[in-house]
């Protein structure tokens, strides 16, 4: 923008704290900005505040005792995490899934995105100063968590995969209930379009900011909808296809100009793509069993797993190294947010404060999965 | 200029058309309720903190104070005592208690017990003053008299 900022006299600068305790950094992170006027000439973001040590947790205990860990570092859609994990038991162990809970895990997941994805919408709208849609997205994701709550048990720490399976059949009020929720929130996303979508102050202060471009997305490993914001189509449901994804239908929708207008449009996009997938699966659901009997002591063979789903924030990847006892030798997650977030000093340069505002929103950082 | 134009009809439509949502909005019935004083039912499928399964028959509990769901509890939040009365054969629960401020809910507990002795109970919404008020003694609460 202004040319020549980082020459004008050092006692125009001055850095600004936003953080460890900031409403738009949605967790304890540390934003140091370099500030020349309104304008950011440098940003450091500062992690590590929210650091649980998840990974040596789940090698120091048996690999069940790690599972409600797994809900725990991405708290606003944590099935994803549940079944990378899982998956990657399952397939170290060569424990058998039945198809019904194959079903089950995928719809789900596919209702923790919508949940995720509205949870989202309200607070990246919050962010650029709208209040209104987030009393109306959390009525929506009210109606999912009840659903959820009913199936899983919790309706934020879900804690609901198993390996060989899932915890507990449905019953028989949760077809209706599905269905009717998908149905409510069809006609809500045309709401939605009018109030948000169209609004004039929104689209001035989103398009044309905060532009990631395709060399830059992949330079920083970004994956999941700012990826595909960027034009670049890539979703592991459909690149590397795990569960019952391959039978279903659906589009991987994606932006043209990699700016924050682009990443809402996509992320709506999904949530309408999620709905889809949910009612294809409802279909074809089959009877049966939900999970397989497991020997009560499950053994790691010696060797290495990975396995990778797509979560509302993109690629998580769990990496399970055995050695024959039934504790993790090494667990590795990969978790989205990170690489997200580490592009943000190269993005953030020479942009006005309030814009940043409104690009670490479109990132959709939820930190404790950044800290781990 | 065109543009400028342009920008601020189209830009007055769309708030228009937004004032339109929340009005709707603001003469649709409230979706919340009054907490306190109201409440919404618990769903079914709600998981509370465990509990001990009273059989009607017997009257009494069926745990056989194995220990197995203390060990496999991820949090170790679970303290199991059995004790063997004079003369008896098989051990009797004597104690059991719950670190509910550790618990994750995660139903490891439940789902490992031999005997099905175990359930979650439908408390929701736990809230106290002190970290006493969350040990829990299990084995009190069901209210068993031996």
């Amino acid at each position: 923008m202004q040319a020549g900022k980082k020459n004008k006299p050092i006692h125009y600068r001055y850095f600004l704290n936003m953080g460890p305790q900031h409403p738009s950094t949605h967790g304890v992170l540390r934003v140091v900005i370099g500030m020349y006027g309104e304008y950011v000439l440098s940003i450091e973001p500062i992690i590590g505040y929210g650091h649980r040590m998840h990974e040596k947790m789940g090698e120091s205990r048996p690999w069940q005792a790690f599972l409600p860990n797994t809900a725990r570092m991405d708290y606003a859609c944590a099935l994803p995490h549940q079944h990378a994990y899982v998956r990657a038991i399952e397939r170290m162990t060569g424990v058998a899934v039945p198809e019904r809970a194959e079903y089950l895990r995928v719809i789900t997941t596919e209702l923790n995105r919508v949940v995720s994805h509205l949870l989202w919408l309200g607070a990246f709208l919050l962010d650029l100063g709208a209040f209104t849609p987030i009393l109306y997205t959390f009525d929506d994701r009210e109606h999912i968590l009840d659903i959820l709550e009913n199936v899983t048990g919790s309706r934020l720490t879900h804690c609901y995969f198993r390996a060989g399976g899932v915890v507990q059949d449905v019953d028989d009020s949760f077809e209706p209930a599905v269905r009717a929720c998908i149905k409510r929130m069809r006609s809500r996303f045309e709401m939605y379009d009018k109030l948000v979508t169209k609004n004039i102050i929104f689209i001035k202060r989103t398009k044309d900011i905060g532009i990631i471009d395709r060399d830059m997305a992949v330079r920083y490993g970004v994956t999941g909808p700012v990826l595909r914001g960027s034009g670049i189509a890539h979703d592991i449901r459909k690149a590397e296809p795990y569960s019952v994804y391959p039978e279903l239908d659906f589009d991987v929708p994606t932006g043209q100009n990699g700016d924050c207008y682009d990443r809402y449009l996509v992320r709506v996009e999904e949530m309408r793509q999620s709905l889809r997938i949910i009612e294809q699966a409802l279909e074809r659901m089959p009877g049966g069993d939900v999970r397989t009997k497991t020997p009560k002591k499950l053994n790691l063979p010696p060797g290495d797993v990975t396995s990778t789903t797509e979560g509302a924030r993109g690629d998580v990847t769990y990496y399970v190294a055995g050695d024959g006892t039934e504790t993790p030798y090494r667990l590795k997650v990969r978790s989205p947010c990170f690489s997200n977030l580490s592009l943000l000093e190269e993005l953030c340069e020479d942009m006005l404060l309030a814009d940043l505002i409104a690009t670490m929103g479109s990132l959709d950082l939820v930190i404790p999965e950044v800290d781990r | 200029m065109n543009q400028y134009f342009s920008d601020l009809l189209n830009g007055a439509r769309s708030l228009i058309e937004g004032f339109g949502v929340t009005l709707k909005a603001l003469l649709s019935p409230p979706v919340t309720v009054q907490y306190p004083r109201e409440t919404i039912p618990v769903s079914a499928g709600y998981r509370g903190h465990i509990e001990l399964i009273i059989d009607e028959e017997s009257g009494s509990h069926r745990c056989i104070s194995c220990g197995t769901c203390a060990r496999t509890c991820p949090s170790r939040c679970i303290e199991v005592k059995g004790e063997k009365p004079e003369g008896g054969k098989r051990k009797e629960l004597a104690r059991f208690q719950l670190d509910f401020t550790r618990c994750s809910l995660c139903g490891t507990c439940v789902e490992v017990c031999p005997v099905t002795a175990l359930r979650f109970s439908r408390v929701y919404g736990q809230a106290g003053y002190t970290r006493e008020e969350f040990m829990i003694d299990v084995l009190k609460r069901a209210g068993v008299q031996k």
